[in-house]
């Protein structure tokens, strides 16, 4: 096996990495004591960040990638994948953490957009690339400029799943929509929702979004991790919703047990019980139109 | 009845697995009466004539097989498993991590993430031993490697990294991941060493 017969970083490598995160939680963790944590509780992969959006509200300001010394740090802690935040539209942050080894890079709406026209070019990278969307035109809009996975948008931060049931339940109905059109409504459809064509077509025909599609934004305890599930969610991602309970090492685990067994009631009810407190909570109907992380990108 | 076989459904690329068996089933001819069944419990093994255990986390998987009490059941399995990635780490007798408690079922050393980070994953085309025709496009993603295998074991394939197929009676074990694509030759050799 000559190297130069290796392909590296092809369309089916990136999104076979997120298939194998199906099922799983992904937790952000700000340093390698959490990663650690992260990974003992049953994490399938961490996203490091320099603090997690609960706190980024609260800093205000502008959000950045993180520090690579925190990525390494993070990296050199734990043997699953490690994910990394850059901002949307900001393709250096994403060369910085691919050179880096991180082993997908979540462009995120989380931190301050860099680029409010366009987003990464995702294409011309070979580490993958999980992006937000709020329905299916802008899932299939962000799988057209070459995300690996989607995550709803929801609301990240606020401890609140409104939002992110929200966007699971659009992106959902919607295809179970396209799946009962014809071929000329679908076209019509697909300009409707600003998406490709091709891509409204084969989300049709496969019942799915081609990528694997999981949840995030707002999810704090274990029903909230199992609801999204049930609402169809390969897998999901949990923020502040960790490292900001007040037992974080208990809220992990309770977390992957729910999605392990998001159908089976008996067990998340056990699971749920005497966890402590769950991350402070904050209505979305009270923040601000500039404190709405969602509405970034589109 | 028909014949069922199992997918560990404890987290990984599980339905691409459902998928590919049922392709594989298909071409044996016993694609209209087989069964293929998630299996999250040592009940939904009983009367599976073989189990797929998946790609995914190895730690994850590993943890949750001992949360749902799996360990013991899917030890004494009587029939065939067939093993990808994560599921091979799982298999062996011993593993460079000492989170994982290897199911012992394939008497081998295997070495995690033996490639290194998901930008050293790759596809390349190897042949495998005893497989007619075409290499077999592997796609090898954060993939492990046996650095030792017992007697009983026979390779299959082997990279310069190390060993990244094996058989062992009726279970395989493969580094790679032919469930991501549509060649279906190694899931139809291992239904056929299953007698299905």
């Amino acid at each position: 096996m000559k190297l130069e017969e290796l392909r590296f970083g092809t369309e089916l490598l990136k999104r076979g990495f997120a298939s194998m995160q199906k099922g799983g939680v992904i937790m952000d963790v700000v340093n390698a004591e959490q990663a650690v944590i992260a990974e003992k509780a049953g994490a399938v992969a961490v996203m490091s960040l320099e603090r997690v959006p609960s706190d980024i509200r609260k800093m205000g300001g502008v959000a950045r990638m993180a520090d690579p010394e925190k990525v390494i740090e993070i990296i050199d802690a734990v043997s699953i994948p490690v994910m990394g935040k850059v901002r949307i539209g900001h393709f250096v942050e994403a060369q910085v953490l691919e050179v880096l080894g991180v082993d997908m890079i979540d462009e995120s709406e989380v931190l301050t957009p860099a680029d409010e026209q366009y987003h990464i070019d995702k294409k011309q990278f070979k580490v993958p690339f999980v992006c937000g969307a709020r329905d299916l035109g802008e899932a299939l809009r962000r799988i057209n400029e070459g995300a690996a996975m989607i995550r709803t948008k929801g609301e990240a931060g606020t401890g609140n799943v409104v939002e992110a049931v929200r966007h699971m339940r659009a992106i959902m109905g919607q295809i179970r929509t396209i799946k009962g059109m014809d071929a000329q409504e679908r076209i019509d459809y697909a300009r409707e929702i600003e998406a490709p064509a091709e891509l409204v077509a084969e989300c049709a025909e496969r019942g799915r979004l081609p990528v694997v599609n999981f949840s995030a934004g707002g999810i704090a305890t274990p029903c909230d991790a199992a609801m999204m599930m049930q609402l169809g969610a390969d897998g999901v991602f949990v923020g502040s919703g960790i490292f900001k309970s007040s037992e974080p090492e208990k809220m992990a685990k309770a977390i992957v047990d729910a999605v392990n067994h998001f159908n089976d009631a008996t067990v998340i009810t056990r699971v749920s019980r005497g966890l402590g407190d769950a991350m402070p909570g904050l209505d979305v109907h009270t923040l601000k139109e500039d404190e709405v992380f969602q509405y970034r990108g589109r | 009845m028909g014949v069922k076989v199992g997918v560990l459904a404890l987290q990984g690329d599980v339905s691409e697995h459902i998928d590919a068996f049922f392709a594989a089933l298909s071409r044996r001819g016993c694609g209209s009466t087989a069964t293929v069944t998630e299996v999250r419990s040592s009940q939904d093994l009983a009367g599976c004539a073989a189990l797929a255990i998946p790609g995914g986390e190895s730690t994850t998987i590993s943890r949750l097989i001992e949360k749902n009490q799996l360990h013991e059941p899917i030890r004494n399995f009587p029939g065939g498993i067939f093993a990808t990635c994560a599921g091979m780490v799982l298999v062996a007798s011993r593993v460079d991590d000492p989170r994982i408690r290897p199911l012992g079922l394939v008497g081998m050393a295997v070495d995690r993430n033996a490639f290194g980070r998901q930008r050293e994953s790759f596809e390349a085309d190897i042949p495998v031993d005893g497989l007619p025709g075409q290499p077999f496009h592997a796609v090898f993603i954060r993939a492990p490697v046996a650095t030792a295998i017992d007697d009983n074991v026979r390779v299959l394939a082997r990279v310069e990294q190390g060993i990244v197929a094996v058989e062992c009676g009726k279970h395989m074990a493969l580094a790679f991941h032919p469930e991501l694509g549509r060649d279906t030759r190694l899931h139809e050799r291992f239904l056929q060493a299953c007698g299905i």
